[in-house]
C-alpha cells in the first residue's frame, strides 16, 4: 500500500483503524438510543460501528488495492472519469446511475472511505445479524439496499418516482424496438400498479410494498471477495 | 479412407433423401464407375468403364470427343459429405419452423429421430450405415468442433468461480462413475443366469467410462430457457466439457489395461501417473499454443481477412499434436481456446471476431447436428447383441451411480463453496446427466478384440436414448415442477420486474466496479503479471480497454448517422404529440386489460437489456451471443455524451423524443427533459421558433441575482428550466405541486456551500465527466431561485437533516476514526 502521494497516509491510517476494529468483537449496543420512528424516513443515522463491520481485513485491502488501480490520477480519490473507464461498466445500461450514486452531489471526487461507504450497502446479510437487535440499521438492511436502489430512480431526491424519472430507466434499459407510446404505458401500468395514494408517483414507501415478497437480500448483495 | 467407405456405403440409399431426387438416378448409373474398393455391399454393378481416377478426359482412346461426360467417382467424397451436412442442416430448419417442439423436445431427440427414420430407409434397401464412427474420423474431424465451440464460448467469469466445483465433478466425479458403474456391472456379471460371464472387470470398467461421459446439451438449453441459477448452470457445462476429457483420459488407460494379459500393481501406479501426464501434459500444449495464437494475431493487422484462420489452424494444431503425443488433446484445445481468446479477440478487428464466432459456432454446430443424425441412423443399422439383464442393469447403475456421486460429492464439496448447493440443485445436477456423442463416438472405437463390443454398442445406445428422450423430455417440467433456485424468474408484477432488472444492473456494475472478476487472490496477481507483461507482448495496441476506444470511434460515424436521421424523423412525434398529451391527462382513469398487461410483460422481458455477464453466461451451443446490445448501449450512451457535449440551447430543444430519456446525471433537474410533446399544443410550433420564444418568456420571470454568475452554458440550463414552468402553468394543479415541492424541498435541505469546481473544458475521453460538472453546476445555482417562489406544502416539514448520513448525499471524510 505504500504509496507517495497526498492523503496516502491518512487512507492507510484508516484502513487500519477499520481493519482493526473490523476484527474486534462488536461491543454491546448502547441500549438507550431508540431506533427512528418515522419509516418514510429511511436514512437512519448510522453508528460508526457498523461501518467498521462492512467487510473483512483482506476485502479491505483486496477493495483498497482494486480502489488504487482504478485511480488514474493517483491522488487517493476517483473522479467520473475513472470510474467511466471501466469498460463493463461503460456498457452497463444503468452506468452513469451507479457512478451516480458514489459521487454526493455536487462533488466529482470519490475518496477510499467513500467508495467502501456505497459498497457497504452490498453486503450481504448474515444470519446473526438478522436477529441481532441493532440500534441503527446497518448499510447493508434491507431498506437502505431498497433506497439505494430508489435513488436511482429518484435523481431530484423528492422521495418519489416519478413518472418522467421511471420513463428515463425504463429508456436505459430497453432496447430502441420499443416506441415512447408502448413504454409510456409500461410506465403508466407500473405507477398504476404501485400507486396507493394517488399521487402519480411511487413513493419510498410503496416501493418497499412492491418489492415486499422480492428476496432483495439476496438480490442486492455481492460476495465481496478476499 | 474411412470417409471413403462411408460414403460408398450410403450412395444407393441417397435416392431416399429428398432433396436428390433429380440426381439419383444419375448417381445410379455412376456407381458402378467406382473402383474396387474395400465396400463389399456397394459395388454390384460391373464397371462400365475401366479406370478414371482424376483424370479430366479419361477415355483417350475413343475417337470422337464426348460431349457429356460424367465423373461421379472424382467428386464423390466431397460430394457426400456436403450432402449428409445438408440433410441434417435442413432437419435442424425443419425444427424450427415450429418453435413449440424445440421447447418441449430437445433438438437431440428430434435429430435422433431423424436419424432413426433415415437409418429405416437405409435398413429396408440394406444399406450399409456410414462408417464414420468407426474410425478416428470422430476423433480428428467431429470432435475438436464441438469442443471448440464448448470452450470458445465458456462463460469464463462464472467458471473460474467455480472452477473447485467444475473440477471436482469433472474428475472426481468421472471417475466415480466409471469405477462405480464397472463394479457393479462386473457383480452382474458373475450371476449365471444373464451369461454373460465371459465380461472380464477390464472390460466392464472400459465400459463404464464410456457411458459416464455426460453431454447435456439438451439439458443446458432447458436449463437456459428457464433460467436456473448461474451455479447450476456452469456446473453442468464445464462438467460436461472437463468430463469429455477425463473421459477420453480413462478410456484410453482402460483400453490398454483391458487388453493385458495381467495387472500388477505397479501398473495402477502408473496408470494415475499417466492420468495426471495426460492431462497437465494437454493443458501445457494448449497454453503453448494459445499463446502462440495470441502472439500472431498481433501481426495481422494487415491481412485482416486470413486473421479468423490462425484461431482455428492453432486450436487444431493444439489438438492434433497432443493427439501425436497422446495426451489429453480436448485439454489441450479448451485450455488453446480460454487463454488465447482475450488477447486474440483485443487483437483482431471486430469484424473478424464476429468471424471466428460465427464459425466457431458453426463447425460446432454441425459436428454435433451429424453425430445425433448418425446415433439415429446406426441405431437402426447396426447389428445388435441385445441381453436383457446387462442391458436393463447398465441403466439402472448408471441413473443409481450418478445420482449417489452427486449427493456424496456435494456433500464434501458443499462447505468450500459460498452459496451451497440444495437439494432441488443437486437433483438438476443428477439428472441433468444425459448421455450422448461422446460416449457413443467411443463405444464404435472400441477394439474389435474385445469379444461383447456388440454388447457393449447395444447398452450404449439403449443408455443413450434412454436419457436423451425419457430425461431430456422430462427435465423441463420437473426442474419447473420442484422449481429450483433461479435467477430472475418471478413475474408478478412489472414493477418486480422492472425493479429487479434494476437491481441485478445494479449489482452487475458494482461486481465490474469492484473486479469481482478476479475472483482469487493468485488471479489478482496474475492479472498484475498479465497487465505489465503479457498484454505487452501479445497485444498489438497495449492500451487498456482499447477495444472499447476502438468501438467508440466506429460508432462515431454510426451515430453521427443516426442523429441525421432523428433530425428527419422529428417532425413526426410532434405531430401525434397531441393524443399523447390526451392520454397523459387522462391517464389516472385508464384501465389496463390482461392482453394489455401481458403485452408489457412480454416487451419487457423481450427487450431489456440482460445482465451483462449473464448474457455472456447463458449462451447456448447454437445460439451466438448477443453482440448488438452491447454495441446499442454504447451508441445511446455515446449519443448522450455527446449531446451533453454540444453547445447552445437549440441542441436541447430539438432532440427527439427518442433520445430524452438517456442517461442523465445526478444534480440535473428532471423537469428540464420533460418532453415537448406531452406539455400543450402551443408547444408544438416549429422549433425553429421553439427556443427563442422560450427564452423571451423566460426573461422577465428570472431574478437578475443570479446573472452575473451566469456561467458559459446558462443559456441551455436556463430554457430548458423555463419550459418546465410553462409546462407548469398548463398541465394541472397537482403536477405543479409536486414539482414545486420538490424543488423547494431538495434545494432547502441543501446546507449553503462553494459550487463544486467546474471544468470548462472538455477532451473526447473523458467529456461526460466534465459535462456532468457543467450541469451540476448549473443545476445548484438555478435551483436557489423557485425557493423563495413556491410555498412550503405540508410535508417539507419533515426536515432532512440527515441527508448528511444519506451515503448517496454524503461527502468524502477524512478523518480516520480510532
Amino acid at each position: 500500500l505504500a504509496k507517495s502521494c497526498p492523503g496516502q497516509e491518512t487512507v492507510t491510517l484508516y484502513l487500519r483503524g477499520v481493519a482493526l476494529r473490523g476484527r474486534r468483537p462488536r461491543p454491546a449496543p448502547p441500549s438507550t438510543s431508540p431506533p427512528p420512528a418515522s419509516t418514510s424516513h429511511p436514512i437512519k443515522q448510522e453508528d460508526n460501528l457498523t461501518e467498521t463491520r462492512l467487510v473483512s481485513h483482506s476485502q479491505i485491502t483486496r477493495l483498497y488495492s482494486r480502489f488504487t488501480s482504478l485511480d488514474k490520477g493517483e491522488n487517493g480519490t476517483l473522479s467520473r472519469e475513472d470510474f467511466q473507464r471501466i469498460p463493463e461498466l461503460a456498457i452497463n445500461p444503468l452506468g452513469d446511475r451507479i457512478i451516480n450514486a458514489f459521487f454526493p452531489e455536487g462533488e466529482d471526487q470519490v475518496n477510499f472511505r467513500g467508495f467502501m461507504r456505497i459498497l457497504a450497502h452490498f453486503r450481504p446479510i448474515e444470519d446473526n445479524e438478522k436477529k441481532s437487535v441493532a440500534v441503527s440499521e446497518p448499510l447493508n438492511s434491507r431498506t437502505n439496499k431498497l433506497l439505494f436502489a430508489f435513488r436511482l430512480y429518484d435523481l431530484d431526491r423528492d422521495d418519489k418516482i416519478s413518472r418522467e424519472e421511471l420513463l428515463q430507466v425504463l429508456r436505459m434499459m430497453v432496447g430502441v424496438n420499443i416506441s415512447d407510446d408502448q413504454l409510456g404505458s409500461i410506465a403508466d401500468r407500473t405507477i398504476q400498479e404501485a400507486d396507493t395514494n394517488g399521487d402519480n408517483s411511487i413513493s419510498f414507501n410503496e416501493f418497499i410494498k412492491v418489492l415486499e415478497k422480492v428476496d432483495v437480500e439476496q438480490k442486492m448483495s455481492i460476495r465481496f471477495l478476499h | 479412407m474411412d470417409l471413403c467407405t462411408m460414403d460408398l456405403r450410403i450412395t444407393r440409399q441417397r435416392g431416399f433423401l429428398l432433396f436428390i431426387f433429380t440426381c439419383s438416378s444419375l448417381l445410379h448409373g455412376s456407381r458402378g464407375e467406382i473402383p474396387s474398393k474395400p465396400t463389399g455391399g456397394v459395388t454390384i454393378l460391373p464397371p462400365i468403364k475401366p479406370d478414371n481416377g482424376p483424370q479430366a478426359f479419361p477415355d483417350a482412346e475413343k475417337e470422337n470427343m464426348p460431349v457429356f461426360t460424367m465423373n461421379y467417382s472424382r467428386i464423390q467424397i466431397p460430394f457426400e459429405i456436403t450432402l449428409w451436412v445438408l440433410l441434417a442442416s435442413f432437419a435442424k430448419i425443419g425444427f424450427h419452423v415450429y418453435k413449440k417442439i424445440t421447447v418441449w423436445v430437445p433438438e437431440s431427440c428430434l435429430l435422433i429421430t431423424i436419424g432413426l427414420i433415415v437409418g429405416g430407409i437405409m435398413h429396408s434397401v440394406h444399406e450399409e450405415p456410414p462408417a464414420v464412427l468407426r474410425s478416428n474420423v470422430f476423433f480428428l474431424y467431429m470432435l475438436p468442433p464441438i469442443v471448440l465451440d464448448s470452450a470458445y464460448f465458456m462463460p469464463t467469469r462464472p467458471f473460474f468461480e467455480n472452477i473447485g466445483t467444475v473440477l471436482w465433478f469433472a474428475v472426481v466425479g468421472t471417475l466415480w462413475n466409471s469405477i462405480g458403474i464397472g463394479m457393479s456391472l462386473y457383480a452382474i456379471c458373475q450371476i449365471e443366469a444373464f451369461g454373460v460371464q465371459d465380461i472380464n472387470l477390464q472390460e466392464n470398467l472400459l465400459f463404464a467410462t464410456i457411458i459416464s461421459a455426460v453431454d447435456p446439451v439438451a439439458v443446458l438449453s432447458v436449463f437456459e430457457d428457464v433460467s436456473v441459477n448461474e451455479q447450476l448452470y456452469i456446473v453442468v457445462f464445464g462438467e460436461c466439457l472437463f468430463n469429455d476429457a477425463v473421459t477420453v483420459v480413462l478410456y484410453n488407460m482402460f483400453n490398454f489395461v483391458a487388453e493385458m494379459p495381467v495387472v500388477e500393481p505397479v501398473d495402477v501406479f502408473l496408470g494415475v501417473a499417466r492420468f495426471f501426464v495426460v492431462g497437465f501434459g494437454g493443458m501445457g500444449f494448449g497454453i503453448l499454443f494459445g499463446f502462440t495464437a495470441a502472439f500472431t494475431t498481433r501481426f495481422t493487422s494487415r491481412v485482416r481477412e486470413i486473421e479468423p484462420l490462425f484461431i482455428f489452424m492453432y486450436s487444431y494444431l493444439a489438438y492434433l499434436v497432443a493427439e501425436l503425443f497422446s495426451i489429453s488433446s480436448i485439454m489441450a484445445i479448451v485450455t488453446c481456446a480460454l487463454t488465447m481468446k482475450y488477447y486474440v479477440e483485443e487483437n483482431v478487428s471486430q469484424r473478424s471476431c464476429t468471424t471466428i464466432r460465427h464459425v466457431v459456432k458453426m463447425l460446432g454446430s454441425i459436428a454435433e447436428t451429424l453425430i445425433f443424425f448418425f446415433l439415429g441412423v446406426v441405431t437402426i443399422t447396426t447389428d445388435h447383441e441385445w441381453n436383457w439383464g446387462y442391458i436393463l442393469f447398465t441403466l439402472l447403475f448408471a441413473f443409481v451411480w450418478r445420482g449417489l456421486g452427486v449427493l456424496v460429492l456435494t456433500q464434501i464439496i458443499n462447505p468450500f463453496r459460498t452459496i451451497p448447493f440444495n437439494f432441488k440443485d443437486q437433483f438438476g445436477l443428477a439428472y441433468g446427466g444425459l448421455r450422448g456423442a461422446i460416449s457413443f463416438a467411443l463405444v464404435f472405437t472400441l477394439p474389435d478384440s474385445i469379444g461383447r463390443k456388440q454388447l457393449f454398442v447395444t447398452a450404449t445406445i439403449a443408455v443413450i436414448l434412454f436419457t436423451v428422450f425419457l430425461q431430456g423430455i422430462s427435465i423441463r417440467p420437473l426442474i419447473e415442477f420442484i422449481n429450483v433456485r433461479r435467477t430472475n424468474r418471478n413475474l408478478d408484477t412489472i414493477n418486480v420486474e422492472i425493479h429487479c432488472r434494476i437491481m441485478d444492473h445494479t449489482i452487475a456494475g458494482i461486481e465490474d466496479l469492484c473486479g469481482q472478476w478476479s475472483h482469487f487472490y493468485w488471479k489478482d496477481k496474475f492479472m498484475k503479471f498479465n497487465n505489465q507483461i503479457l498484454r505487452k507482448i501479445l497485444i498489438r495496441d497495449n492500451r487498456a480497454e482499447s477495444s472499447i476506444v476502438a468501438l467508440y470511434k466506429k460508432l462515431e460515424l454510426q451515430n453521427a448517422m443516426e442523429i441525421l436521421d432523428d433530425y428527419e424523423a422529428f417532425f413526426t412525434p410532434l405531430c401525434c404529440s397531441g393524443d399523447n398529451a390526451a392520454g397523459f391527462e387522462a391517464k389516472p382513469k385508464r384501465k389496463f386489460l390482461a392482453p394489455d398487461l401481458k403485452n408489457m410483460h412480454d416487451i419487457l422481458s423481450k427487450n431489456m437489456y440482460k445482465i451483462r455477464q449473464r448474457t455472456v453466461a447463458y449462451t447456448t451451443k447454437h445460439a451466438l451471443p448477443n453482440e448488438s446490445q452491447s454495441k446499442e448501449i454504447l451508441i445511446r450512451r455515446h449519443a448522450s455524451i455527446r449531446r451533453s457535449l454540444r453547445p447552445g440551447s437549440f441542441q436541447s430543444s430539438v432532440v427527439p423524443k427518442s433520445h430524452k430519456y438517456f442517461s442523465l446525471p445526478a444534480g440535473k433537474s428532471l423537469d428540464s427533459k420533460f418532453p415537448p410533446g406531452m406539455t400543450n399544443d402551443e408547444e408544438t410550433m416549429s422549433e425553429a421558433a421553439y427556443p427563442s420564444r422560450r427564452s423571451r418568456l423566460v426573461q422577465p420571470a428570472r431574478s437578475s441575482s443570479s446573472r452575473a454568475m451566469m456561467p458559459l452554458r446558462r443559456l441551455d440550463t436556463l430554457t430548458e428550466v423555463h419550459s418546465v414552468d410553462v409546462v407548469d402553468e398548463k398541465v394541472g394543479d397537482r403536477r405543479r405541486a409536486a414539482r414545486g415541492t420538490s424543488r423547494t424541498n431538495s434545494s432547502s435541505s441543501r446546507d449553503p456551500r462553494i459550487p463544486a469546481p467546474q471544468r470548462h473544458h472538455s477532451s473526447a475521453d473523458n467529456g461526460r465527466g466534465s459535462a456532468d460538472n457543467f450541469r451540476n453546476g448549473h443545476h445548484e445555482e438555478e435551483e436557489e431561485e423557485p425557493q423563495p417562489l413556491s410555498p412550503a406544502p405540508s410535508w417539507t416539514a419533515e426536515p432532512r437533516e440527515d441527508a448528511a448520513q444519506n451515503p448517496l448525499l454524503r461527502r468524502p471524510q477524512w478523518k480516520p476514526k480510532k
